[in-house]
């Protein structure tokens, strides 16, 4: 298999870790040894698992709360060390995070004056002008009780959509909420102005009317109330618009089922679920193996003779060297195809040991049972018992190397540090989990989520073309940038579904035989 | 056979009338081709059948030699009569009794096939004045 592809070997310097290029260098030496090539690097020996290779996501751990960012519609060209560098800085200087909390302070303030409000209806012409009212009977009472619970359903209802800190920060003003408060504002407001016009100034003396006011004020909160929970938190139930999510770097896409958003809630549920179905970025799988591509470009080397016309020579070059390259028979696709062949061999190769391995290793420990259970263990040899976290130590040992080399070759050795498998191991040896359970973290990438430390803040750049207040509609696009890769969100809506029945009669199922038979005679 | 196959009524063909010697092969008689077809099989699956509705019993292989491709018998013939008995409402399996009976040396088919209908057409035409003359009419 190996023998059409014209392997050169080209002595480089990889971009990646060192450690990807150690285990490219690797590679090349024992395909040197095969082929009597003249390339050949020495690869020192290293530590049981590379501590030092790059962790994709290991900035964002450092970083703190987030903070709001512009979104703009310009990208400016700088280079992925710069940016880098630079929100760093400005997450430095001055974490705002008070900002996070200003949307339920005002929330709780407007909350407290509108609860506060009945009671202040109902206190005041008490305190004012308490001899000159009629006296009220049962009426009232029936309606402070009322009153009360309505005031305790407020609360709670306000607690919990207006008071909670949101767990995400969005770069704009939540249209809806802003518009809540302002609308409970004016209306306690209006409430206010006319109680003061025409029960303070004339000093009512119809008790009953009062309270009967108080008790329409709570009423109508409680309709905003129910406004607010329709708005805020079940509009966006209904499926309306079906988002195509894709992964600039690798192409990995996901579709996804909205109700009616602006763009910014649409964001933040985006992202939700990235962090869940997502598999995790992997910059170390995404390119082309350099031997490739350098292969085409130290193919051809133009000499300009005679004279020298400036920009028009060095246009006619180019175009000549593009028009050379397209006509040259191109093999690289033969060698991108072995190449892929070689490595998923030797990924399955590397699969098959660690299996065996962690499968041998699990037998050598068993889940000590109570002394009454076992009688048959001898008391000569009693076995010396262990916590899960020395038993998961014990039989890391045979099975480190396999681990660590299968790691190596599906690029995954920043995500997993030793503490980290002898951790898992310690959970599934405690859970009775078997050799393939636990496997499973390793064998496939999982979701971000399984990578991320959760407490720290994440950092989202949101770049649309409209308004990121403005509602979802057909056809919009916009992307959530960070620094290594970005997501790309198309919006399109959902088709519209005719339904129509049809009754089918249980009795009518019925099957006659096909048969062509051919008999000799 | 030009007419839509209605099961139970009268169809007019012009049918053939072939003798069939049958032969000795081992321990029984053998008559040297293959039926298809039957009212218990599929009609749709019928190569030679014009009307995909049609149930009657086709010829569906001679064996070269025979005593059937000596006798005249050709693939895709529709096979209306044998000694007698009506074959185009049969099952498959009545058929091939009807027609490997052990006490019979002899079966007289009376077989039907798009050629001799053309044939007939043709001459027909090209002979309007002697229609009755024609051998092999049915009444």
């Amino acid at each position: 298999m190996d023998n059409e592809s014209t392997y050169s070997g080209y002595s480089y310097k990889s971009s990646h870790s060192r450690s990807s290029r150690k285990h490219r260098e690797r590679r090349d030496r024992h395909r040197s040894k095969s082929r009597d090539k003249s390339v050949v690097i020495q690869a020192p020996g290293e530590p049981l698992l590379d501590t030092e290779s790059t962790r994709g996501d290991d900035r964002d751990d450092n970083w703190g709360e987030t903070t709001t960012v512009v979104t703009g519609t310009s990208v400016d060209s700088v280079s992925n060390e710069d940016l880098t560098r630079i929100t760093k800085d400005l997450e430095d200087t001055s974490p705002l995070q008070c900002r996070r909390y200003v949307s339920p302070a005002l929330g709780a303030v407007l909350g407290l004056f509108s609860l506060v409000t009945p009671l202040a209806f109902l206190a005041l012409p008490q305190l004012l002008w308490r001899d000159e009212l009629e006296p009220c009977g049962t009426p009232c009472e029936g309606l402070y009780i009322s009153l009360a619970f309505k005031l305790l359903i407020l609360l709670i209802s306000t607690w919990a959509l207006f008071l909670r800190p949101p767990r995400a920060s969005l770069p704009r003003f939540f249209v809806f909420r802003c518009l809540l408060l302002a609308l409970v504002f004016l209306f306690v407001a209006s409430y206010w102005l006319f109680y003061g016009v025409r029960v303070l100034e004339p000093k009512e003396t119809d008790y009953r009317g009062i309270v009967g006011y108080a008790a329409s004020l709570v009423d109508a909160l409680l309709f905003i109330q129910y406004l607010a929970l329709v708005l805020l938190e079940v509009r966006h139930l209904q499926p309306a618009f079906c988002l195509k999510v894709v992964r600039t770097t690798d192409g990995v896409s996901r579709f996804y089922n909205v109700g009616h958003l602006s763009i910014q809630r649409a964001a933040v549920w985006v992202l939700d679920q990235y962090y869940t179905d997502f598999p995790v970025h992997n910059p170390a799988l995404l390119n082309l193996p350099k031997s490739i591509l350098t292969k085409k470009l130290s193919a051809f080397k133009v000499y300009s003779l005679g004279e020298e016309n400036g920009t028009n020579n060095s246009s006619g070059q180019s175009r000549a060297m593009i028009a050379a390259a397209a006509r040259r028979r191109d093999n690289s696709h033969n060698e991108f195809y072995y190449e892929e062949a070689e490595v998923e061999r030797r990924v399955r190769k590397r699969k098959a040991r660690l299996v065996v391995a962690v499968e041998e290793a699990f037998t050598h420990i068993k889940r000590h049972q109570d002394a009454a259970d076992t009688p048959t263990s001898s008391p000569k040899h009693p076995r010396e018992v262990m916590e899960p976290r020395e038993a998961a130590q014990a039989i890391f040992a045979p099975m480190a190397r396999a681990m660590q080399k299968y790691l190596r070759a599906t690029r995954q050795q920043s995500y997993h540090t030793m503490e980290s498998i002898i951790n898992h191991l310690q959970f599934c040896v405690t859970h009775n989990m078997t050799p393939k359970a636990f496997l499973e973290r390793y064998l496939v990438l999982g979701p971000t989520l399984q990578y991320v430390d959760s407490g720290s803040g994440r950092q989202w750049t949101l770049l649309s073309e409209e308004a990121v207040t403005a509602p979802l509609r057909r056809g919009q696009v916009f992307s959530l940038k960070r620094p290594d890769f970005s997501l790309v969100v198309t919006v399109t809506s959902l088709p519209l579904l005719r339904l129509s029945e049809e009754f089918v009669d249980p009795k009518s199922h019925k099957f006659v035989m096909k048969l062509q038979s051919e008999t000799s005679v | 056979m030009s007419q839509n196959f209605v099961p139970g009524q009268p169809v007019s063909v012009v049918t053939q009338r072939i003798e069939i010697q049958k032969l000795q092969h081992g321990d029984h008689l053998i008559l040297g081709f293959s039926i298809g077809g039957g009212i218990d099989q599929d009609p749709s699956q019928n190569p030679f059948s014009e009307d995909k509705a049609d149930k009657g019993i086709y010829v569906t292989r001679i064996s070269a030699g025979g005593p059937a491709d000596v006798a005249g018998l050709r693939m895709g013939d529709k096979i209306m009569q044998v000694n007698g008995w009506d074959m185009t409402m049969m099952t498959h399996d009545q058929a091939r009794k009807r027609l490997t009976k052990k006490k019979e040396n002899v079966v007289r088919l009376l077989v039907t096939r798009k050629s001799l209908e053309d044939a007939v057409k043709h001459s027909m035409c090209s002979y309007p004045k002697q229609i009755q003359a024609k051998p092999g009419f049915k009444d």
